[in-house]
C-alpha cells in the first residue's frame, strides 16, 4: 500500500489527468466551422464590396415603403468637386477625400459615395455589382443554412455557443467587458471554451445579423414581395428593407474589424492556425 | 516615433497594395468568359427559385391612395427625340398606332382611342429601379393579356419584346418579358397615371407595367409589341437596350 504525497493528490482532484493546461494543443474547431469560416471570409467581402457598389447607384436611405430623390433620406453620402459629405440627419460630417469625393487610381476626381478600392467592380457598373453580388448571397445562403442545421446537429450551438445560466448573470458580464477592456484574456483551461462576449458576437451574428441581412434583401425583390407579402409587413416596407440592410451590412463590418483586432491581440498565428488545422495551443496561466 | 510612422506606413500601403491586386484581380475575373458564364448560371438558379415559390396568380402589393409617393420621379429619356414621335406629340397621338405583330395569327393596328375604350385595370404600385429607389403611383391600362389574346398568340411565341420611341445614342430602346409575366394580371399597358393621362415623361402614350419586375423592364413609348420565339433574335441577343449594352440581368426580378 503506497501513500501519496498530499500535493499530488490534490492535482489529480483540481486538474484531473484529461484537463489540458496552458501550453497544450487542443481541438476547438470542428472541419464544418473551419471550412465554413474561410468560405465566409471571402463571400462576405465580395457581398460587403458589391453591396456598397450597388449602394453608389443610389446613395440615398429613407424609411417606409418609397423613396426617391425628393423625399426625406435619414442617410445620404454626396459630393461635388469641392468637398464630400455624410448627412445623417440634419448632421453633416465632412468626408473629402474618403466618401463623395475622392481621386481613382487613374488619378481623376470621383463623386460617387464609396471610394473605388471599397467596391467591386473597381469601377462605377451597377450591373456587374448585382452579378457579383447574387452568385455570392447564393454562397452565404446555401452553405449558412448547412452550417445551421449541422451546428444543432453536432451540439456546436447547444454546447459551445448557448450560454450558460451564469454567464447571463449581470456581475459575469460586467466582469468580461471590463477583462476584454483591459486586453486581459482567458489563460489556460478557461481559454478553452468561449466567454461570454465571444458567445453574443457569435450568436448576434449567426442568428441576428446574418437571417436580417438575407431576408432584408429579399425584401428588396419585387418578385419575393409577390410570393411573401409579410416581408414587406416584418421591416416596414421595401426602403426600410434597404434601410436596415445597409445597417446590418456595417455591423458585421464591424464584427470583422472587432473580430480581426481580437485575433491580432489574442495571438494570430495561433488562432489562424487553430482555424485552418482546428487545433489551438491554450495560452500559458500568468505567474 | 519615426520608425513606429513609417512602420505604420509600410504596412498601410502593403495593404493597399494588397487590397488593389485583389481588386484588379476581382476585376479581372469579373470579366473572364468562364466567370460571367458562371454568374449567368447563378441568374437562372434565382428566376428558377423564384419561379418556384411565386405563384403565377400572386400580385405585387396594390397600395392605397394616401400611401403614394408625392412626386413621382422619371427615369431614362423623359423626351423621344424622333421626328415621327415629335409629331405625335404635335397631333395629340391621333394617328399614332399600337402594333401587335410577330407571331400572332392576327397582327393589330390600334388607335390609343381604341385601347382605352378597351377593358382597364387600376392599380396603385410600387415601382422600385434598379438603382435602389422606390416611388408609388396609380396606373391604369389594359392588361397586356387581352391585346395578346386579341391578336391570337402562335404556340411557338416565347417572349414579347417591346420596341420603344426613345433612343440612347440612336438606338431605339426595347425591352422583352416571357410568357409568365406577361400574361400576369397586373402586367398591363399604361395609358393613365395618377388619375390622368400619361405624361410624356413617363411614357406616353403608351408604357408597360410589369410589377414582378424592375423598373428597366416598364419599357416607356411602346410602339409595337411583337410576339417572338427567341430571344437570340433580338437586339444583340440579351432582350433588352440595359442587358446588352451594359450586362443588366434580362431577368429583374430581384
Amino acid at each position: 500500500m503506497t501513500v501519496h504525497a498530499p500535493e499530488e493528490e490534490v492535482e489529480l482532484q483540481e486538474a484531473g489527468p484529461l484537463e489540458p493546461r496552458g501550453g497544450d494543443l487542443v481541438y476547438r474547431h470542428r472541419l464544418s466551422t473551419r471550412i465554413w469560416h474561410w468560405l465566409n471570409a471571402l463571400t462576405v467581402f465580395v457581398l460587403l464590396m458589391s453591396g456598397l457598389m450597388i449602394f453608389n447607384a443610389h446613395p440615398r436611405l429613407y424609411w417606409g415603403e418609397y423613396g426617391a430623390n425628393r423625399d426625406y433620406a435619414w442617410l445620404q453620402i454626396g459630393g461635388d468637386r469641392e468637398r464630400g459629405y455624410l448627412r445623417l440627419g440634419s448632421l453633416e460630417i465632412p468626408t473629402t477625400g474618403v466618401l463623395g469625393h475622392w481621386t481613382d487610381s487613374d488619378g481623376r476626381l470621383q463623386t460617387r459615395a464609396f471610394p473605388g478600392w471599397a467596391t467591386l467592380p473597381g469601377r462605377y457598373d451597377l450591373a456587374g455589382a448585382r452579378s457579383w453580388h447574387f452568385l455570392f448571397a447564393w454562397l452565404l445562403v446555401g452553405p449558412g443554412l448547412l452550417y445551421w442545421l449541422w451546428s444543432f446537429l453536432n451540439r456546436h450551438i447547444q454546447r459551445d455557443l448557448a450560454p450558460r445560466r451564469e454567464e447571463l448573470a449581470p456581475r459575469h458580464i460586467w466582469r468580461d467587458l471590463r477583462n476584454h477592456a483591459r486586453l486581459r484574456f482567458p489563460t489556460g483551461p478557461a481559454a478553452r471554451n468561449y466567454n461570454i462576449l465571444q458567445k453574443a458576437s457569435y450568436l448576434g451574428v449567426l442568428f441576428v445579423l446574418l437571417p436580417l441581412i438575407v431576408l432584408t434583401g429579399l425584401t428588396m425583390s419585387p418578385g419575393m414581395n409577390a410570393a411573401w407579402p409579410w416581408l414587406l409587413d416584418l421591416f416596414g416596407g421595401r426602403q426600410s428593407a434597404r434601410s436596415l440592410h445597409f445597417i446590418a451590412a456595417m455591423l458585421i463590418l464591424a464584427f470583422i474589424v472587432v473580430h480581426l483586432v481580437m485575433v491580432v491581440l489574442a495571438g494570430p498565428i495561433n488562432e489562424i492556425r487553430s482555424m485552418i488545422t482546428g487545433r489551438y495551443r491554450l495560452p500559458k496561466e500568468k505567474a | 516615433m519615426i520608425e513606429r510612422i513609417t512602420r505604420r506606413r509600410m504596412i498601410a500601403s502593403l495593404g493597399a497594395g494588397a487590397g488593389g491586386l485583389l481588386l484588379s484581380g476581382c476585376d479581372r475575373i469579373g470579366r473572364s468568359a468562364a466567370f460571367q458564364s458562371v454568374q449567368s448560371s447563378a441568374q437562372d438558379l434565382t428566376m428558377g427559385m423564384q419561379r418556384l415559390v411565386i405563384d403565377r396568380t400572386a400580385l405585387a402589393r396594390e397600395y392605397s391612395a394616401a400611401d403614394m409617393s408625392p412626386f413621382f420621379r422619371t427615369n431614362g429619356n423623359s423626351m423621344p427625340r424622333s421626328a415621327a414621335y415629335q409629331a405625335h406629340l404635335v397631333s395629340r397621338f391621333a394617328d399614332w398606332r399600337l402594333v401587335v405583330d410577330g407571331l400572332v395569327n392576327r397582327p393589330l393596328a390600334l388607335s390609343l382611342e381604341r385601347i382605352r375604350r378597351l377593358p382597364a385595370r387600376a392599380q396603385i404600385t410600387r415601382h422600385d429601379c434598379v438603382e435602389g429607389w422606390s416611388a408609388i403611383g396609380k396606373w391604369t391600362g389594359v392588361p397586356l393579356r387581352l391585346l395578346l389574346q386579341g391578336a391570337g398568340l402562335r404556340p411557338e411565341a416565347h417572349y414579347i419584346v417591346f420596341h420603344c420611341a426613345d433612343d440612347f445614342r440612336g438606338t431605339p430602346y426595347y425591352e422583352s418579358i416571357d410568357l409568365v409575366d406577361a400574361f400576369h394580371p397586373q402586367t398591363i399597358l399604361a395609358w393613365g397615371m395618377n388619375d390622368r393621362l400619361l405624361e410624356v415623361g413617363h411614357g406616353a402614350p403608351l408604357r408597360l407595367r410589369v410589377e414582378l419586375q424592375l423598373g428597366y423592364k416598364h419599357a416607356k413609348y411602346v410602339m409595337r409589341i411583337e410576339a417572338v420565339e427567341s430571344l437570340a433574335e433580338v437586339g444583340r441577343g440579351k432582350g433588352g437596350y440595359w442587358e446588352d449594352v451594359a450586362g443588366y440581368q434580362w431577368y429583374a426580378g430581384i
